[in-house]
């Protein structure tokens, strides 16, 4: 039976508006012209430069506002250059290799995954930044210099750093449950046990983000195994099956195995963000003792909690296996260039400069690489102390989930990890270790 | 890709004259020219080169034949996705048109049925990954941060309230059992025996406030006494002693049973956790605390683990689509002419009998429409499974499209397999959009 007429007319036209609306809400997500460095000017001295550099990295929110300040103070030394900064948050990876795909890359970058800059550079996508490496060497240790390098070539420079070997606590929780903060790994276990027997779990996990488990699986490694295996893995040189690692997991399990030790249970963990991990330790009413997470986690306390740092929060470093010595798990954010332009150089000199660095130090919830940033601009004793271990460290290791192909070491819901996630919702050391060397051959082929 | 359903759109071109037919072509052809070429540039050529770069490996080097395909149907989390789109198709686009139905003949009948439809059409106006989030932080397990689970508890709380005490356990073997159960003492206990019921895993807040420190009794002849107390001091202390600083736990019901297991008394502990049954006849029992002191609070659905995570997206797909529905539907029902539906009254039809065999068959033009829509949308969709699905269960809820997204962008960067996934989304896609071009012609 034939409706009468007139009526799917109207109805057509609301169709085809709506598919329309969509169409254009789906076309303004794609394609931010990346910025092209128009009109840059052919004046080399400081005050001549010209133009617009846009830069992208994982910083957001708070961190966003605080770099944004960095560029503020950039802003006063070259008024004429104006820096386009765009978030890409977790995505970088993605939002990177995308645009490097299409053509299309930011000017400046800064890359917490060596693993990416090293394929970028591979493929010719970088530019040397050698002409800055008069400010970098005077600035930075040799160590972080070498990190920068690929092939001999310096393509990045670490302007932030952290130092992931930390775990943060809950102070009015360890005095009722009367404990110290341990510093070895048999004391952290009683004293997460202890915890437990005091009515409040110890361990707050963020196992929605797979990095916080891997994070803590480098931690035990280095420790456990020892550098030069670490550096083997990192490298895939060892499979994933090696005894080592699987002694590893077999001590992580001792932590996430600890099932009833974990706020909100493996169901809650498994969707429990970093902040909210970070959140539900600290204040009124904590749900867990201690976050195993490193030097930024301070950074995401509740913006409206004025948390006292030494009596809200307090840190200590990740305990020691045995006689090994103090070794620094951490990691960085690096910047590279891909496209080269004078404003470009200039913001990159720029923050290769103590005075960069300590904007933010100031403004808290930054560790600095620089070696030349005042100690005294560290904001608490708390982040002096994490700050100086990075620095001062007899043995420090990158993030080893940094270092590798970003389809396996730093993918939402795939390679470590995924592997990580699963490993928590049962942990079992060898079916683990075996899925981590698939995954890895797989990355690495 | 998906969005060539734009072309279904395009104005048909009128029925031209004899007369300068070639004058009349040229000014078609130069009016079309712009759309044209936006279309080919936009529409045409990024969706032959998807084919092409379907067949080729990740690098875009080698040439690889059909293997991207065959990865598409071996590997086990695209099967997933395939798994769960199939499942999208089968319960959405019914649900959305049904409900839409619903609610669009409900609303003819109420008085306020203009608020009621902006507050159901409401959802359409935010994008789909803002409700995505929305429903992302209603289904969290926490009571406390999930709104849909704080319903729940608050519900379950009150038909079964909560006990004295939410978690504990048994501080030394002494003691058996949980917090489901109860607690109880492994050995049995005889008059003038002294029972020791230490717990653990107590939070200090949790104390009752009339709490004393809690003393260890004395026994006494013709009497069981004992005490329940939190058997924790700061440092740990030992297990199943007693000692300074540990408090008792008053208000605890503890009861005395035969060691078959049928209760002869129960009591309750004072403010330092002591408790004493008098007068008991010789023989051996066994002193318990009932599971009614541990009610453990509401723990939280968990909407966003393994099992739930894909009705869980429905549920928040079907939240913002149910207003389209029951628009574009109560349009269709506006235009039913009501001679039809008094006819069928005065004939005596009842108000059940004319939904189903007036209003329903008047109306399924309308409902093939929304139906169809929702099944392409349905096939396509993504944005709201990436945002409500944490990380860790995102395997779990794969759909196609975002299997595609995080094969070719979600950092292993295959835009070989990435293509091979696209193409088949597109091929899946077009049997429903010919469909439904053709309910478009044929209704013009």
């Amino acid at each position: 039976m034939r409706r009468p007429h007139g009526h799917p007319g109207r109805l057509l036209t609301l169709l085809v508006a709506l598919v329309a609306a969509l169409a254009l809400l789906a076309g303004c997500g794609g394609d931010d012209d990346g910025g092209d460095s128009g009109g840059a000017s052919t004046g080399a001295a400081d005050t001549n430069v010209k133009g617009t550099v846009s830069m992208t990295a994982v910083w957001s929110g708070d961190e966003e506002a605080k770099f944004q300040k960095v560029l503020d103070g950039f802003k006063d030394r070259y008024p004429n250059v104006t820096v386009r900064y765009t978030s890409a948050g977790d995505q970088l990876p993605t939002v990177l290799s995308t645009a490097v795909e299409g053509g299309n890359p930011p000017d400046l970058a800064a890359v917490p995954q060596p693993g990416l800059v090293k394929g970028f550079a591979a493929r010719g996508a970088l530019k040397p930044i050698d002409f800055a490496e008069g400010t970098i060497t005077e600035n930075y240790s040799q160590g972080w210099v070498d990190q920068g390098k690929v092939d001999g070539t310096l393509y990045g420079l670490y302007f932030k750093g952290a130092n992931k070997s930390t775990v943060w606590f809950n102070p009015r929780l360890f005095e009722d449950a009367g404990v110290e903060p341990p510093t070895s790994w048999e004391e952290f276990l009683q004293v997460a046990d202890t915890l437990k027997d005091s009515g409040v779990p110890a361990y707050s996990i963020a196992g929605a983000d797979g990095w916080t488990l891997t994070d803590l699986f480098e931690n035990i490694y280095l420790r456990s195994a020892g550098p030069e295996k670490y550096d083997q893995l990192a490298a895939h040189e060892i499979p994933w099956t090696d005894p080592s690692v699987i002694n590893a997991l077999t001590l992580m399990k001792d932590v996430l195995g600890d099932r009833q030790n974990i706020a909100g249970g493996i169901d809650g963990a498994l969707q429990t963000e970093f902040p909210t991990s970070v959140a539900q330790t600290f204040g009124d009413d904590p749900k867990a003792a201690m976050v195993l997470e490193g030097d930024f986690v301070p950074t995401a306390l509740p913006a409206d909690s004025n948390l006292v740092a030494g009596e809200d929060y307090d840190v200590f470093d990740f305990p020691a296996f045995g006689e090994a010595p103090d070794a620094v798990m951490g990691a960085g954010d690096q910047i590279v260039m891909f496209r080269d332009s004078p404003a470009a150089r200039a913001l990159v000199e720029y923050l290769a400069t103590p005075e960069a660095a300590e904007i933010w130090v100031e403004q808290g919830g930054f560790s600095s690489p620089n070696k030349n940033v005042d100690e005294g601009a560290y904001q608490d004793d708390l982040t002096r102390q994490t700050a100086t271990a990075l620095a001062e460290a007899e043995t420090f290791r990158f993030d080893m989930s940094d270092l590798q192909p970003a389809a396996f070491g730093a993918t939402v819901g795939q390679g470590m990890w995924k592997d990580f996630q699963d490993f928590l919702r049962n942990p079992d050391p060898k079916a683990t270790a075996q899925r981590l060397e698939r995954d890895a051959a797989r990355a690495y082929r | 890709m998906a969005g060539g359903g734009n072309i279904a759109a395009a104005p048909p071109v009128p029925r031209e004259r004899r007369r300068g037919r070639l004058r009349e072509r040229l000014v078609a052809g130069a009016f079309l020219l712009p759309a044209a070429i936006l279309l080919g540039i936009w529409l045409v050529y990024p969706a032959l080169n998807t084919v092409v770069r379907s067949f080729y490996d990740r690098s875009g080097d080698a040439f690889i034949g059909i293997d991207n395909y065959r990865t598409l149907f071996t590997s086990d989390p695209l099967l997933t996705a395939i798994r769960n789109n199939a499942l999208w198709v089968a319960v959405v686009p019914a649900l959305v048109t049904a409900i839409g139905l619903i609610f669009a003949v409900l609303t003819e009948r109420i008085r306020w049925s203009v608020a009621f439809k902006v507050a159901v059409f409401m959802p359409m106006a935010i994008s789909l990954f803002a409700a995505g989030v929305i429903w992302r932080v209603m289904y969290e397990k926490e009571p406390d941060r999930g709104a849909l689970n704080a319903t729940i508890g608050a519900v379950s709380d009150w038909v079964d309230p909560p006990g004295v005490l939410s978690s504990a356990r048994a501080s030394s073997p002494a003691l058996a059992g949980g917090t489901g159960g109860g607690f109880a003492l492994r050995d049995t206990v005889a008059p003038g025996g002294v029972a020791l019921m230490g717990l653990t895993g107590i939070r200090a807040s949790e104390v009752p406030d009339d709490a004393r420190d809690a003393v260890r009794p004395r026994p006494e002849p013709g009497t069981v006494t004992g005490v329940v107390w939190r058997d924790f001091r700061p440092g740990g202390g030992r297990p199943g002693v007693v000692e300074a600083g540990e408090s008792g736990l008053p208000g605890v019901t503890v009861e005395l049973r035969r060691p078959g297991g049928a209760r002869v008394a129960d009591t309750r502990t004072a403010s330092d956790g002591t408790f004493r049954f008098t007068n008991v006849a010789d023989g051996d029992y066994r002193v318990a605390i009932g599971p009614k002191t541990f009610a453990e609070p509401f723990d939280g659905v968990n909407w966003l683990g393994q099992g739930l995570i894909t009705p869980a997206v429905m549920m928040a797909y079907i939240w913002v689509w149910a207003g389209f529905a029951m628009v574009v539907i109560g349009a269709g029902l506006a235009a039913i002419p009501r001679d039809l539906l008094e006819a069928a009254r005065t004939d005596g039809a009842s108000e059940w009998q004319v939904f189903r065999k007036v209003t329903v068959p008047l109306l399924a033009p309308v409902l093939a429409v929304v139906f169809i829509t929702m099944v392409i949308n349905v096939l396509k969709v993504f944005d709201i499974v990436l945002s409500v699905a944490p990380a860790s269960v995102q395997d779990d809820a794969n759909v196609i499209a975002l299997a595609m997204w995080r094969t070719a962008f979600g950092g292993t960067n295959d835009f070989g397999l990435g293509s091979a996934i696209a193409v088949f989304l597109f091929l899946l896609v077009i049997p429903v959009l010919a469909l439904n071009v053709r309910r478009f012609r044929r209704e013009q």
